[in-house]
């Protein structure tokens, strides 16, 4: 608790860089990755991370200095010739995506790894250091990293912000964007260059490999909770900020853990809460929505059992043994006794010594699921001209489906009709 | 001496990744092999953890589950959480890293394995790590016999399980058709690959495996519509690469894992532009038949 409150206290100046830093870094790159991601384009983040590392080599070459400006030039014309490369091989030959985004991630960065070990060979004292290019150094934030980091984190912002009608466009319906006549090719540039941006300043937070994570793993956990772009972009924002002080915070109590690391692992942990849990389309909603709707088929097909049982006497309210029930129709004698208990409980059915009988409302529920099951059946061989022997399978899955303003329109198109296509009675 | 064994090692290592690579870009698959490179870090600090050594079976073990884990669970988020696959991959990998390096870390003490190793490796330090029998007898590099074995591993299963591999690759529809299993091919195939990656990890580092993996049969695609040929033909450009990758890396004083990718990558560019039947600046001139 202490350390929490010294934490959270911000008295420290170092923990104040490294929170920001974090802050600023995990928020900007997670709007960015948000376009990359609907544009399913995720990777691509990963592959201009590996290619940024030639390009700090070769400015240190060239210019002799350390200065990160200039090192940060080298890496983002290295980190977009990448992306350009990577569109180029796959638009000029059969190779595909990809295919192209490994083989430019790994030849880039084997060619900076061929560079950097050539300088550390060289015994030049001035190259200590270049390799946190590699691994991040975001425990080791200064000031002077702060100020690159806010004026990266405000051009992205400010890019997306004055952008964003045009980004939206070309994430969802790119030919429309072109038929009404945006520049689709120079947006395309500018998502490059936002990505590239995010990427260079990044990557000497959390290092290469797992810079790829700040770009896709915020935006793919906020796609689970919206479909809205605007909702999607702030919640990323958000999911990566958090993650960036609770990195920060774990790499403050325990230093000799990486903050980078933990930056990402947590990302990553409310990623996978999120694919799990997210209401609508997470895992286990919809593992429920399909059991629900499984309960729903089954209670339908009993009652249209029963109904269709009493049609053939006009006597809806008998009372039928289970055994019966099951000679008519194959379900699983189980699931059945389940179904049956259930839509007792409902109050559509009544229970006996000798059996089950339909209530009232049984009636009602199991009709509607006959008619709307002749009728569907009637309009396939109306209106698609399908065989008679045909329509069942369909109808079998539709009238589980069928809304009440679907059912009259299909009474209305169907002039309401007497008879399905095997004469049964339209009830 | 110490050269022909760093290329003999490297060689092996380009001969396995060449000829699986030929299967993850036809499968559409070559960023599901850059993941696994990454995600059995874990497997190989938790390995090295529980056996306290640098033993290679143990490794290959835990980094072999490691890989398959990284397949499977790529595959649930895809299919059972409907994450969009290239997201999927992302973040499966980013987060099995991430757990590699913070092990690491908290283990520093014990674990003889740094971040640099991990993704470039060392392949200059081969030679020096014998493999000295009882009787005092040399037989050479360890990594050598280790990549050896894993090697005709390889061979053995793509000789063996040519005709599925290539069914399942090219048409997984008829494969099931005629009761290939798609699924235990493709199971198959990235323990294969997972085999590979933990193999030539300490030598050569991750990303030198996926450069393996994607450049020489992205290459040999653009030379050949015949696979048996694609097969052969990337192995071949991979053992030049791995030659001439040494003698670049002597050259310049570096990393050779780093020549090699580099390497690698200018085979590719090579066919790219110059491919008698698909280079950019031949293909031009010639009007192509359609092929079937």
């Amino acid at each position: 608790m202490k350390e929490f409150l010294e934490f959270f206290s911000f008295a420290d100046a170092n923990v104040r860089y490294v929170t920001l830093g974090s802050v600023l870094l995990a928020g900007s790159s997670a709007v960015v990755g948000c376009f990359t991601l609907l544009r399913k384009r995720a990777l691509v983040g990963d592959a201009v991370a590996h290619a940024v590392l030639p390009g700090v080599c070769l400015a240190f070459i060239l210019s002799g200095t350390k200065n990160p400006f200039i090192l940060l030039v080298g890496a983002f014309i290295t980190g977009w010739i990448s992306l350009i490369l990577i569109d180029f091989i796959t638009s000029r030959s059969r190779i595909k995506e990809d295919t192209a985004i490994g083989l430019v991630l790994s030849v880039f960065f084997g060619v900076g790894i061929l560079l950097l070990t050539a300088i550390q060979h060289s015994g030049n004292a001035a190259q200590s250091g270049l390799d946190k290019f590699l691994f991040g150094k975001a425990a080791s934030l200064v000031g002077e990293d702060l100020i690159a980091f806010s004026i990266v984190a405000i051009l992205l912002l400010a890019a997306t912000i004055l952008f964003y009608k045009e980004l939206k466009l070309l994430c969802f319906d790119e030919t429309f964007a072109k038929t009404i006549g945006f520049p689709v090719r120079g947006l395309e540039l500018l998502l490059t260059t936002l990505t590239v941006l995010a990427v260079v300043v990044g990557i000497q937070a959390v290092g290469v490999v797992l810079m790829a994570a700040m770009l896709i793993t915020p935006a793919a956990a906020a796609r689970f909770w919206t479909d809205r772009l605007g909702v999607m972009l702030v919640l990323a924002a958000i999911i990566g900020a958090f993650s960036g002080v609770a990195g920060a915070f774990v790499s403050y109590t325990a230093p000799a853990m990486p903050t980078g690391p933990w930056i990402v692992l947590i990302v990553s942990m409310i990623a996978i809460l999120s694919f799990a849990l997210a209401p609508n389309k997470g895992w286990i909603a919809r593992i429920l929505r399909r059991r629900r709707n499984k309960k729903l088929i089954l209670e339908e097909n009993l009652l249209k059992l029963l109904y269709h049982l009493g049609e053939d006497r006009q006597d809806y309210t008998t009372t039928r043994p289970l055994q019966e029930l099951l000679d008519k129709r194959a379900i699983p004698a189980k699931e059945a006794k389940y179904g049956l208990a259930k839509l007792r409980a409902q109050g559509y059915l009544e229970r006996s010594k000798a059996g089950w009988s339909l209530t009232p409302e049984g009636i009602k529920r199991g009709r509607r699921v006959v008619r709307l099951h002749r009728l569907w059946e009637l309009y396939l061989t109306q209106y698609l001209h399908l065989a008679s022997d045909h329509v069942h399978e369909d109808a079998e899955t539709i009238e589980h489906i069928i809304t009440p303003e679907l059912e009259q329109r299909l009474l209305e198109e169907l002039n309401y009709p007497e008879l399905d296509p095997h004469s049964a009675r339209i009830p | 001496m110490n050269a022909f064994w760093i290329i003999l090692t490297g060689s092996l290592v380009a001969s396995c990744c060449s000829l699986l690579g030929c299967y993850l870009i036809l499968r559409r698959m070559a960023m599901v092999g850059d993941a696994i490179s990454h995600a059995v870090l874990p497997g190989i600090v938790i390995a090295f953890l529980l056996t306290g050594s640098r033993d290679s079976v143990p490794m290959l073990i835990g980094a072999g589950l490691l890989g398959v884990l990284t397949t499977f669970l790529i595959e649930f988020f895809h299919r059972y959480a409907r994450v969009q696959s290239d997201a999927a991959i992302g973040v499966t990998f980013t987060w099995l890293f991430a757990i590699g390096i913070i092990l690491i870390s908290v283990f520093a003490g014990q674990v003889d394995l740094d971040q640099d190793c991990v993704l470039y490796g060392e392949i200059a330090y081969v030679p020096l790590d014998l493999w000295i029998t009882e009787g005092g007898l040399s037989m050479g590099p360890r990594t050598v016999w280790t990549l050896g074995i894993v090697t005709i591993l390889i061979l053995s299963f793509i000789i063996i399980g040519y005709k599925e591999l290539f069914l399942t690759a090219f048409d997984p529809g008829y494969a099931a058709a005629i009761g290939v299993s798609t699924s235990l091919w493709y199971y198959l195939l990235m323990t294969a690959v997972s085999l590979t990656t933990v193999a030539s990890f300490e030598s050569v580092g991750a990303i030198l495996v996926v450069a393996l993996l994607v450049a020489p049969p992205a290459t040999a695609y653009l030379l050949t519509d015949n696979f048996k040929t694609m097969l052969i033909l990337s192995v071949m450009l991979g053992v030049v690469a791995a030659i001439t990758g040494y003698y670049l890396a002597v050259w310049i004083d570096g990393s050779i894992a780093g020549a090699i990718a580099t390497v690698t990558g200018i085979e590719f560019m090579l066919a790219f532009l110059f491919s008698p039947s698909r280079g950019i600046l031949i293909s031009k001139k010639l009007i192509q038949p359609v092929q079937h």
